[in-house]
């Protein structure tokens, strides 16, 4: 038994360096032989990559981009607009959600019209979006908010229901108050699944800021001064046959949202220490 | 720790006549009918009868989680349910410790067990977590102050637990098969600390257990209770004197309450499958 408590007192250890090297070798070669595969079926003309441009010629129209001031804006605009519009998600959705998860009434109340909207695509609020909204802007991160907010909101409700009754009981019978459980007991029970919530859903935001970007008009060509942010970049590159950029514009989101998801798995673990345990 | 000197005077429950009916999928059942036991203040209570009895939704009602349907529970003289208000109003004289434990995982060991006093306003959490440290040594909790209940062994997570309830002064601890999931030489070690930490208190205990030779080793006196519906069949008095060591486990005497108890647990065991039922 104290074996076990000296080895929890101590500062855990790090996971060792040849472990951290294992795993960046591995992910090396699994990213190789996808893009060996992709360049091998785009230059054989193989069925369904065939009509793909292969990894060197992608290559050769990103680097150009990569000093291109129009790209990094692109990159700039959407980050901003993911952002925003999940914070907006969070910031409604979380006490939504916890309102509907501790009270009947407004669960009863609000679940119905909650359940109707929420299997309406992004894609479908698009037009919707345009009319509601004053300005470009706002139309734009509607769409992504709507991407999130969800997601976030059944996290909250599942989380808060699935704490286990015998901890609001304990609390109860130490004497808490009505606020002293929500504050202590609902609120750090629910973090968990706020934290799951929020990591798809961020990944949900980037799936459908094409959508919402092809609201905006962007502006100018394609290569230089794009600025319409990633998902319109890839809209505007369809609409001018360019493949190559779109293949750049995916393998763009694609990153964002990798690097968007490990910042919010960061930030979990950094809110719930005591998950870290295990 | 404030020990509560002599013979406790406080925390007698008075269990009278109460019925408990509630209404399931195939109709209403009567869990607890016409349950009537005097636990006396300061006393190890043990409870054992068979799997879905109803000795938990005994505990749940003196622990006011669930309400009573006939009858009334006392504590000291002043009535906590009867006929005019059916559930007891859950409060810090009366603390539960859970079967799987309800330890905050959320919160370090040491806010645990300084929950108590500071959600009752008793203590600041500065005065809290220094009573907790020391209830926490007392009962051989060092060095796990600030580890979360998630990185301490099991055994050490049902004695901060204990010690968490404690806290609260309560005048009844009700632990319902609080060492069920430990192993059988983790719980021998607990139960000595049970019995340490309960001569310094001198605190009611009300203890469910299915576990025999735990319910003699630790009680003053064991109830054995009927099979649904659940009221007292017989009451031992397990005349060994505290403070008692694993030394007694061997006695002759232990041996013969052994049987006695056996007995007659072991006859309401089997109207308990006859009948076909299932843990609660």
């Amino acid at each position: 038994m104290s074996a076990i408590v000296a080895s929890a007192a101590q500062p855990r250890p790090r996971p060792g360096q040849s472990i951290f090297r294992h795993h960046v070798v591995r992910a090396v070669i699994s990213i190789s032989v996808f893009i060996l595969l992709w360049e091998l079926g785009s230059r054989l003309k193989a069925p369904w990559v065939g009509e793909v441009p292969p990894p060197s010629v992608v290559l050769d129209t990103w680097i150009p981009l990569l000093t291109d001031q129009g790209y990094w804006y692109s990159w700039y605009q959407s980050s901003r607009r993911v952002l925003s519009g999940f914070l907006a998600a969070m910031i409604i959705g979380i006490p939504f959600g916890l309102a509907m998860a501790t009270s009947r009434v407004f669960h009863d109340l609000t679940f119905p019209v909650f359940e109707i909207l929420r299997p309406i695509p992004p894609l479908a609020w698009v037009p919707a979006a345009i009319i509601f909204w004053p300005t470009q802007e706002l139309s734009i991160g509607f769409v992504i908010f709507l991407g999130a907010i969800f997601t976030i909101m059944l996290n909250v409700i599942g989380g808060a229901r699935s704490i286990d009754v015998r901890f609001f009981q304990a609390a109860r019978s130490m004497g808490s108050s009505n606020w002293d459980i929500f504050r202590r007991i609902v609120l750090p029970g629910v973090l968990p699944s706020i934290v799951v919530g929020c990591e798809v859903g961020i990944g949900i935001t980037w799936n459908v800021v094409v959508a919402a970007e092809m609201i905006s008009g962007g502006g100018g060509a394609i290569q230089s001064s794009a600025g319409g942010g990633l998902g319109f970049f890839i809209w505007n590159s369809y609409i001018g046959f360019s493949y190559p950029h779109i293949v750049v514009g995916m393998i763009s989101i694609g990153i964002a949202g990798y690097i968007s998801s490990a910042i919010i798995r960061r930030l979990g673990l950094y809110v719930t220490p005591w998950l870290r345990v295990r | 720790m404030n020990a509560r000197g002599d013979m406790a005077t406080k925390g007698a429950i008075r269990i009278q006549n109460v019925d408990k009916m509630y209404y399931a999928r195939e109709g209403a059942v009567q869990a607890v009918s016409d349950c009537s036991l005097d636990i006396r203040a300061g006393e190890i209570c043990m409870i054992v009868g068979p799997s879905g009895c109803g000795k938990t939704t005994l505990l749940n009602a003196i622990a006011g989680f669930h309400d009573i349907t006939g009858g009334a529970i006392y504590l000291d003289g002043e009535m906590l349910c009867g006929p005019d208000r059916p559930k007891a109003d859950p409060g810090p004289d009366r603390v539960v410790v859970f079967q799987n434990g309800a330890l905050f995982p959320w919160k370090t060991n040491l806010e645990n067990v300084a929950f108590g006093p500071v959600v009752q306003g008793r203590l600041t959490k500065a005065q809290a977590n220094e009573k907790a440290r020391g209830m926490m040594a007392d009962a051989g909790l060092v060095g796990v102050e600030h580890n979360y209940p998630g990185e301490v062994s099991s055994g050490m997570r049902r004695r901060v637990e204990i010690v968490r309830a404690l806290m609260n002064d309560p005048k009844v601890l009700l632990l319902d098969e609080p060492f069920r999931a430990l192993d059988s030489l983790t719980k021998s070690v607990m139960h000595e600390a049970l019995l340490e930490i309960y001569y310094k208190n001198k605190v009611t205990i009300f203890f469910i257990t299915h576990d025999l030779e735990e319910a003699i080793f630790l009680g003053h006196r064991v109830a054995i209770m009927t099979t649904r519906p659940c009221k007292p069949k017989k009451i031992l008095d397990v005349d060994i004197p505290h403070p008692r060591d694993y030394s007694v486990l061997t006695s002759p005497r232990f041996r013969s309450l052994m049987e006695e108890t056996v007995n007659a647990v072991h006859e309401e065991a089997v109207k308990a499958f006859e009948a076909g039922e299932k843990e609660m």
